[in-house]
């Protein structure tokens, strides 16, 4: 279990400390037991609901409108670089 | 009268009759939160133009300008909804300073109808929680009694409403998070029916399941909010074209007379605190008092529920959160050399326990070999959990249940079991994975004096029923 949940953070991408990693395989193991009880719920034949509201594709035109300025949008940037969000080198 | 207890209605005819100003309103709340938010801490935080904003109703008033509903009146917003010039950081560090560049269209209703938003409530970090523990800027006390909970995770707008910081609020509610709050500080909190109310602008926790909605002091307030913020809305493909009566005009008839309450069995079968019971028995008495009949049903798939939840709303959650990655907006930590060491250092120190708890346990359930095992499962599940309330809906009106199982419970008295934590919400969860609109109004307290809701689940759409029946109630209790 505890290499499956540090395989499980590194797909979350997050970084966990080894107290962390003890804590949460503890509690993972005790929600998965108790959720295990759905395994005696008979499904078969049963539609899976995956939304209430019974909707698919609702489309607009594709048409330009006003949207956010650039200094807006990069109000909130952690770093910037004149008008570009900065992140590390990625190649 | 006292502002800290008047309804929004009243508030309304006070202001238009001039016997108050929205200035010497605001004054009062905004004295009420500075004397006594220290200890509640139901604020992140005070607009600080909230007085300027007053003086403008004022003046407007004054020229005769007509009244819109709220006009002058200050109303709450749950930090997880967004709002313009104030933060709105989810009580989570990763969003510690943000400040959303656009605001929800439930806040843009509500200042069309002439609110002053006062100002963002705790929350548990990203609403996962049922106790307000969880924000990461310390927790919520509840008004009735310090050393207690508010719930959650709107705790913060219930104990604002509850001690008379606002006269109403805004919640979110992915499984109880407005009514088990509402239950415990003694108020009124309503999620409509999935779809009536745009999501847009909320922060997401499980897109499926979440609804935004009022927290007031009666249940005729809650219709008022209602009616302004529900209605379709284009930046939210999931919001419903049904069409919203204008709940705050219609008749609140005294008696019940024709309705069919059902009492569902299996939520008195388990752990159900003595006074909560008494409660129920009390005011299904007082049900066919006014005319109206109760019978037992059956939705026997409910222990489920909070199974089914915690897989779909954890699957969910791990999708939505991806977007905190430190690159466009949020924190960023300085620990990094390279891309994948700064997405796993900013996650890693922005979110607090629980929200890495549900992340991983929400990927876990969408990964491959286990998808099917859980996540497809608990949908399979929850299609049978909706089919029972179908089901109950051919024999009776509406559904009468305790909001919760249990009184306010202590501080600290289960934040170290997340499961326990989770079973807190057994009675409220269903509503949401079947899409039901459900409203949690108080009934009285227990001898201790600690605040009991009960609450009424009704189909779909048919908020304007449950809100009769609820007021109808609240005027007998009265």
């Amino acid at each position: 279990m505890k290499q499956q949940v540090k395989y499980l953070a590194e797909l979350a991408r997050i970084a966990l400390t080894e107290q962390e990693l003890a804590g949460l395989e503890q509690d993972l193991e005790k929600i998965l037991d108790y959720v295990s009880q759905l395994e005696k719920i008979e499904t078969t034949g049963v539609e899976p609901t995956y939304h209430v509201v019974p909707m698919t594709n609702v489309w607009r035109q594709d048409k330009v409108e006003a949207s956010l300025s650039t200094e807006k949008a990069l109000a909130n940037a952690p770093e910037r670089h004149g008008n570009f969000f900065k992140v590390p080198r990625v190649i | 009268m006292d502002a800290g207890k008047a309804t929004l209605w009243q508030l309304r005819q006070l202001l238009d009759s001039r016997e108050i100003s929205s200035v010497e309103l605001l004054s009062f709340f905004l004295q009420a939160i500075s004397q006594h938010d220290g200890t509640l801490h139901a604020y992140l935080h005070v607009n600080e133009r909230a007085l300027e904003e007053a003086k403008l109703a004022d003046e407007k008033c004054s020229r005769g300008e007509p009244s819109a509903p709220l006009t002058g009146i200050p109303v709450a917003v749950k930090d997880n909804i967004c709002t313009l010039e104030q933060p709105t950081t989810c009580a989570s560090l990763i969003l510690k300073d943000f400040v959303s560049p656009y605001e929800a269209t439930v806040v843009a209703r509500l200042r069309r109808a002439g609110a002053i938003i006062l100002g963002k409530t705790n929350l548990d970090e990203f609403a996962f929680g049922s106790s307000t523990e969880n924000s990461a800027f310390g927790p919520t006390r509840n008004p009735h009694d310090v050393q207690r909970v508010p719930g959650g995770s709107s705790g913060g707008s219930a104990a604002a409403v509850a001690a008379g910081f606002c006269p109403a609020a805004l919640g979110s509610d992915t499984g109880g998070s407005i009514r088990q709050p509402a239950a415990f500080c003694g108020v009124v909190g309503l999620k409509p029916t999935y779809g009536r109310v745009s999501r847009f602008g909320l922060v997401a926790f499980a897109s499926s399941l979440d609804q935004i909605g009022p927290i007031t002091r009666g249940v005729r307030d809650a219709a008022l909010i209602f009616s302004i913020i529900a209605g379709h809305d284009r930046y939210d493909t999931t919001s419903v074209t049904e069409p919203v009566p204008d709940y705050s005009r219609f008749e609140y008839p005294a008696d019940l007379t024709g309705l069919r309450f059902g009492l569902p069995r299996e939520y008195l079968s388990g752990e159900v605190a003595g006074p909560v019971k008494d409660a129920l028995s009390r005011v299904s008495r007082l049900i066919e008092g006014l005319g109206a009949t109760v019978e037992e049903v059956t939705l026997p798939h409910t222990s489920a529920g909070i199974a089914v939840y915690y897989i779909i709303a954890t699957a969910e959650a791990s999708a939505n959160l991806a977007r905190f990655d430190g690159i466009k907006y949020g924190y960023r930590s300085r620990h990094h050399r390279n891309l994948r060491e700064l997405y796993m250092f900013t996650r890693g120190e922005g979110f607090g326990q629980e929200v890495k708890r549900r992340i991983i346990l929400g990927t876990f359930v969408l990964s491959s070999g286990y998808y099917e095992a859980y996540y497809l499962k608990a949908q399979r599940v929850r299609t049978l959990i909706r089919n029972d309330f179908l089901e109950a809906f051919q024999k009776v009106h509406l559904l009468l249940t305790p909001t919760t199982p249990e009184l306010p419970f202590l501080l600290g008295e289960k934040s170290k079991d997340p499961l326990k934590m989770y079973l807190s919400d057994i009675f409220t969860v269903n509503a949401n994975l079947a899409g039901l609109p459900a409203i949690s109004f108080p009934v009285g307290k227990s001898t201790e004096g600690l605040p009991i809701g009960l609450q009424i689940i009704g189909p779909a759409f048919q908020e304007e029923l449950i809100l009769k029946a609820a007021a109808a109630l609240e005027q007998a209790l009265s």
